[in-house]
């Protein structure tokens, strides 16, 4: 009867340390979890804040005027422009 | 000694001792058991909440709103977080260099942070609100007591003005105020949620109870909008707004295939991003919300009325010498008095007095129904706020000399947006579809209002208009052909119209063989002097045209050649 006792009271031991244990593991895990969702959200806003900066740097605008003003370029004119018409076979050229 | 024999179990007490002492002790553990069943069984709601708000937290997930992109995915409108400082006033206490560190990240002198904090009395104050994260961490490192922060979203527009008036923007608590992001509140706008947590002694979340509501994310929009047709269109708009010393402008550019909106600009604008000091006439959308009266733009629905009926072809001669047309007590003028014109003349040259001829050979019900089926006075339902449906009166209203002026577009009014959309029943043979701010990547079945044949008629005349010959050569552009009409018209002001008040105004498409897109372009009050359509708004729509196409790869159906201009003194003026 005793050593049954015993048996059980150790078995109970064994069995709430687990608990403790498997909690605290849990818990750590969680917070784990959470912070790599925290570390996803900012890095979601990041992502946000960089979309934001290069459509400012692409912006139409600013392209225009650095490519006319900083680069010199411009659209040929209409003299220096040719239209060149795909070759259709059995037709040949056109224009 | 012998214990079994001590004298004192030889003493006997009375019983009742004994039992008292039990009794006293019973109750003892009577009370008790009834205060463990009164707490745990009876009073426990109580007692869980007072324990559970020791550990237990609810806290919010927060939303994002959605972005706005245009149909290529460029970003046009983004949320991103921002931090407010605010403070409880009682509180505050800036020890040592506190303070003018503080105003130092804030950008703000010491005199206004301590009036702030001095003039509130109650427990709240903003100090700065809608400052970048990376400053809000370095006053959070400062540990000022009774200084705090929040979490709130700031929305960014990194095109500005450019599209200000298509996008509109959102006031307090990110809800959309104006154009795209109020007409789409609903669509954009994201759901706090929140959640009950459990959080140990360093706040830290260690397990989540429950979900009470989850968040929902805010649905990212991609618009019709070009973003760089719009930007080229806002260039080129504002350049001629200037150039000609105007009072305002709009333009707004179409598919002619999808009726998506490439592009919608006004001038004068304003940049939303920072909204100090707007006025009324910024925020105006003016090519939504306001009306004018189009002039000649007007008179090909005339003719396409009038071809429709099968009255007249586009060679009927119609008399318009000598130049003026007594209706009742009114006289109807052209600019430059021809002869007999027919009827594709009266469109390349503008004629008034022969557009008030066809139209008044014609039962007004008819003229009416034009103007009705290709959307005027109707509200073009786009979703942007303060839609105009624009003014066309009943026709059994109407007297013999208001049906000829809205032949050549007066006593009628209609919105820019409006305007070009009617222009697709001449674009597209003869169909129209509804306009969208969206992309349309399956478009709706056309509504037929006229027959290709009539469609192609009027095509063909609006080409001959935006030639050498025609009102409007400045529209022509290298490599395509175009089609298009001017309108010049006299500002109306408290009833009559004013005398050197114009709206010159330009709608055309191009390439005319296969016509791809719409532009109307729309100038208020040009003050350098000239004033016609042909010369203030044609060239704005060339130069857009152009470039539209270029953009959208629209291949040339005509010869690569510098466009053809009329020599001096040839130029044909429009009537007004």
């Amino acid at each position: 009867m005793v050593r049954l006792n015993l048996f059980l009271l150790a078995l109970l031991t064994v069995c709430a340390l687990g608990l403790v244990t498997s909690q605290h593991k849990a818990r750590k895990l969680f917070a784990e979890a959470e912070r790599e969702q925290e570390r996803a959200r900012t890095l979601e806003v990041e992502f946000g804040q960089l979309q934001l900066e290069a459509s400012t740097w692409a912006t139409h605008t600013r392209v225009a005027h650095i490519a006319t003003q900083v680069l010199r370029m411009r659209a040929p004119d209409a003299k220096r422009i040719r239209i060149v018409t795909r070759e259709v076979p059995g037709e040949g050229r056109r224009q | 000694m012998n214990f079994a024999t001590s004298p004192v179990l030889e003493l006997t007490l009375p019983a009742w001792r004994s039992r008292f002492v039990a009794l006293l002790v019973f109750c003892g553990f009577a009370v008790l058991a009834g205060r463990a069943v009164y707490l745990q069984g009876l009073h426990n709601a109580f007692l869980q909440a007072k324990g559970e708000s020791r550990y237990g937290r609810i806290i919010e997930t927060s939303a994002n709103r959605g972005r706005i992109t245009d149909r290529h995915g460029e970003m046009l409108a983004v949320s991103t977080p921002v931090k407010s400082i605010w403070a409880i006033p009682e509180e505050v206490k800036f020890e040592g260099p506190q303070l003018s560190k503080l105003a130092g990240l804030l950008g703000m002198p010491e005199r206004e942070i301590t009036n702030r904090i001095a003039e509130t009395g109650g427990d709240f104050v903003f100090i700065k609100r809608q400052i970048p994260p990376e400053v809000a961490d370095r006053v959070a490192k400062l540990h000022i007591r009774g200084l705090f922060q929040d979490r709130e979203y700031r929305r960014y527009y990194p095109s500005g003005e450019v599209t200000a008036h298509v996008l509109g923007f959102t006031g307090a608590g990110d809800a959309g105020l104006e154009g795209v992001e109020l007409a789409f509140q609903e669509h954009l706008a994201g759901k706090a949620g929140s959640r009950r947590v459990i959080r140990d002694r360093l706040g830290q979340i260690v397990e989540d109870v429950e979900s009470i509501r989850a968040a929902q994310q805010g649905k990212d929009i991609s618009l019709a909008l070009d973003a760089k047709i719009q930007s080229l269109a806002f260039s080129q708009l504002k350049a001629a707004v200037i150039r000609h010393r105007a009072k305002a402008g709009s333009i707004v550019a179409l598919d002619v295939g999808t009726g998506e909106v490439l592009a919608l600009a006004n001038v004068p604008t304003y940049n939303p991003n920072n909204r100090a000091q707007l006025s009324g006439a910024q925020l105006r959308n003016r090519a939504v919300t306001d009306t004018f009266e189009p002039g000649s733009t007007l008179k090909p629905f005339t003719i396409a009325a009038a071809l429709e009926s099968g009255r007249i072809t586009p060679q009927t001669k119609i008399q318009t010498a000598p130049g003026r047309f007594t209706i009742g007590a009114a006289t109807i003028r052209d600019a430059h008095p021809e002869a007999v014109l027919s009827v594709e003349q009266i469109i390349q040259k503008s004629s008034n007095v022969g557009a008030a001829k066809i139209a008044l050979s014609l039962p007004a019900e008819s003229l009416w129904d034009m103007f009705q089926s290709v959307g005027f006075g109707a509200v073009p339902r786009l979703g942007f706020p303060g839609e105009v449906a624009g003014r066309l009166r009943p026709y059994k209203t109407w007297r013999p000399i208001e049906q000829a002026t809205m032949a050549y577009g007066h006593g009628i009014s209609v919105s820019l947006l409006q305007l070009a959309h009617a222009y697709s029943i001449f674009a597209r043979d003869g169909g129209i579809v509804p306009l969208s701010l969206t992309r349309v990547d399956l478009p709706g079945t056309p509504r037929s209002v006229i027959t290709a044949q009539t469609a192609r008629r009027v095509r063909h005349m609006l080409e001959l208009a935006a030639q050498v010959g025609g009102t409007a050569p400045r529209a022509q552009i290298a490599g395509y052909r175009v089609a298009g009409k001017t309108g010049t018209a006299h500002k109306q002001e408290n009833g009559t119209y004013a005398a050197h008040k114009y709206v010159s105004s330009f709608v055309g498409f191009a390439p005319a063989s296969n016509p791809r897109l719409i532009i109307a372009v729309m100038i208020d009050e040009p003050s350098d002097g000239r004033y016609y359509g042909g010369e203030i708004a044609a060239p704005v729509f060339s130069r857009v045209m152009e470039g539209a196409l270029r953009l959208t790869g629209v291949p040339p159906d005509a010869p690569m050649r510098p466009v053809e201009m009329p020599a001096k003194g040839q130029e044909v003026e429009e009537s007004i």
